[in-house]
């Protein structure tokens, strides 16, 4: 399997990364790679093996439900770029 | 004229009851000031990583008993990406491919009475996952304002099959589901906070057709009024379109309630692809059987097996069983009372629940949990006409006592107000005495044959007696002296 130019557009595009067409004709390079790889890898035979939805074979671990956190709102919102009546403001949003 | 079947499948997001967030301890409080609950988790600051809060896996728990799903022993955390300032790691953390709760059912109830039918509405699955924060679009000077207190409250979404074929299967639903996760205590259920919100898939075909229609899916509706108005205009819009000659575009639309119309907020062109992979930084949740049964140990007795053990053990009708297991509080009042009165007294427990507290809550906009008379006090008023201290009449007047905390109990507010009824058959005839000798003129009415100047001297008597007199027992000695 490979991509297609417009393939790496799209997902440049839902990944909000703008990319020249050089840049678009390179990545495509790089992601086949990627892609050959893959093929590689899908040779194994997995038959019967269950995918592992993590590289460790652990649990996740719990924490109970208790409020520890304290309101830090003023030291959080002194490295934003804008905030008025304790929210952050964004450029206009609608959709 | 063709016939047309309306297929609705309903997903909902149910925020669940926990102090803290799902993968941060900060609060989940309703209406705190903007950004005070969010902490560094919560604002997607860099390095910080998330930690799965057991509270949101008891409730996901406790949601799988209750409709007989099952509880996966493993499932997985998957990252949903897609950009949105109020999201700020760029991706929802959900579950995908391996949600806790598989399967299920909830049983609706639709119509009334006698009338009234079952269906059962199939479940796909119910996943945790967290919600995203508040945009306010007012105007800030042109810009949007960013509120993250909610950023990672924990979610259940409840997934149906496409089960449904009406607006009102659809509401059934929704309101079965609303009281499920209320009784089951993972969730306020408070709509207007957001705490309670449906989507509706709306697809028609032609009946007969196998294959389903495309669908349109109708976000956000947080009131059960909106969802059938959403709904019953969705259909009608498909099939219109359909008739012209149009096809339906697979759509997110959302209803728009001041003019009761759906309009598309985005189509399939610019549909998100929401690229999930298993989020690297949460392991496989596990949940062993042990975990399950103490959970299930410690479930409450659910709506159903409790509307039919109040048919069998109180002899109720499949109505009253029903409206008094509409909510948890509703059916632990209605026992509390019985457990006082006593099992005899359980049919007239019903009727003061239902009837004359319900309307005296309703007349003061008060909820169960707030009326000022407690389940043990109507026990001990019921208990009190049951064994005939006081008659129905006088009993209205001792509730509404009750009510203004005029006395600790039934009990106490007949003693102190006199309302005691006069049993003693001499003291009763003394009264009717007088009331005949008050009368002559209607005792010779009844004598020439009018019945209707007999009822009026009962009513004479019944006054004469302040009402505390057994009707029954006035018209018996009335008729023996008349007769």
């Amino acid at each position: 399997m490979s991509l297609t130019l417009e393939q790496v557009r799209r997902v440049a595009h839902l990944a909000r990364i703008e990319i020249s067409d050089a840049e678009a004709q390179s990545t495509l390079g790089h992601l086949n790679g990627i892609f050959t790889l893959i093929e590689e890898m899908q040779a194994v035979d997995t038959q019967g093996i269950e995918p592992m939805a993590h590289a460790q074979d652990l649990a996740q671990r719990l924490r109970a439900d208790a409020v520890t956190e304290q309101n830090r709102r003023d030291a959080f919102q002194a490295v934003a770029p804008e905030t008025e009546a304790g929210l952050y403001l964004v450029p206009k949003v609608i959709e | 004229m063709k016939q047309w079947e309306v297929v609705i499948g309903i997903e909902t997001h149910v925020q669940l009851s926990t102090q803290s967030k799902i993968f941060s301890g900060s609060s989940t409080a309703f209406g705190a000031e903007p950004n005070v609950q969010a902490n560094a988790v919560d604002i997607a600051l860099p390095g910080v990583l998330p930690v799965l809060n057991k509270g949101a896996v008891d409730c996901a728990i406790r949601f799988g008993l209750a409709v007989e799903a099952e509880v996966a022993p493993k499932s997985v955390f998957a990252r949903k990406n897609y950009f949105y300032p109020d999201l700020p790691k760029g991706y929802q953390i959900s579950q995908y491919e391996l949600p806790v709760v598989v399967g299920g059912k909830v049983n609706i109830t639709l119509g009334q009475g006698d009338t009234a039918t079952e269906k059962t509405i199939n479940l796909t699955r119910a996943h945790l996952e967290e919600d995203a924060g508040k945009s306010l679009h007012e105007d800030f000077h042109g810009k949007t304002g960013i509120d993250l207190n909610r950023a990672g409250t924990p979610l259940l979404e409840i997934v149906t099959e496409p089960d449904m074929r009406s607006s009102a299967e659809a509401v059934a639903y929704a309101k079965a589901l609303h009281a499920l996760v209320r009784w089951i205590g993972i969730c306020d259920g408070n709509m207007q906070e957001g705490s309670f919100r449906c989507d509706a898939n709306v697809s028609v075909r032609p009946l007969g057709q196998k294959e389903f229609g495309t669908r349109r899916e109708i976000k956000n509706l947080n009131s059960f009024r909106f969802m059938q108005q959403a709904i019953d205009y969705e259909v009608q819009w498909q099939i219109a379109t359909i008739e012209d000659g149009g096809r339906i575009e697979q759509a997110t639309v959302l209803f728009d309630p001041d003019t009761g119309e759906t309009r598309a907020m985005r189509s399939k062109e610019d549909a998100h692809d929401y690229r999930y992979f298993p989020d690297p930084d949460l392991l496989p949740l596990i949940i062993d059987r042990d975990w399950v049964e103490r959970t299930r140990s410690a479930m409450p007795e659910l709506p159903a097996a409790k509307k039919q053990r109040f048919m069998a053990d109180y002899n109720l009708s499949a109505y009253d069983a029903t409206t008094l297991t509409s909510s948890l509080e509703i059916a632990d009042y209605y026992e509390a009372a019985v457990a006082v009165a006593g099992n005899a007294a359980a049919k007239p427990c019903a009727n003061w629940v239902m009837v004359d507290l319900a309307a005296r809550l309703n007349k003061d906009g008060k909820e169960l949990a707030d009326s000022p008379v407690s389940a043990a006090q109507l026990g001990g008023l019921v208990a009190r006409i049951a064994d005939n201290t006081i008659s129905n009449n006088i009993a209205k007047k001792v509730f509404e006592a009750l009510w203004n905390g005029e006395g600790r109990s039934a009990d106490e507010i007949i003693e102190k107000q006199g309302l005691k009824q006069i049993t003693d058959t001499g003291a009763i005839e003394a009264l009717i005495d007088g009331v005949l000798a008050a009368n002559e003129a209607m005792v010779a009415e009844f004598r020439a044959g009018k019945e209707k100047a007999f009822n009026a001297l009962v009513g004479q008597a019944m006054k004469a007696t302040k009402g505390k007199a057994n009707p029954q027992q006035v018209n018996e000695l009335l008729r023996k002296k008349l007769g």
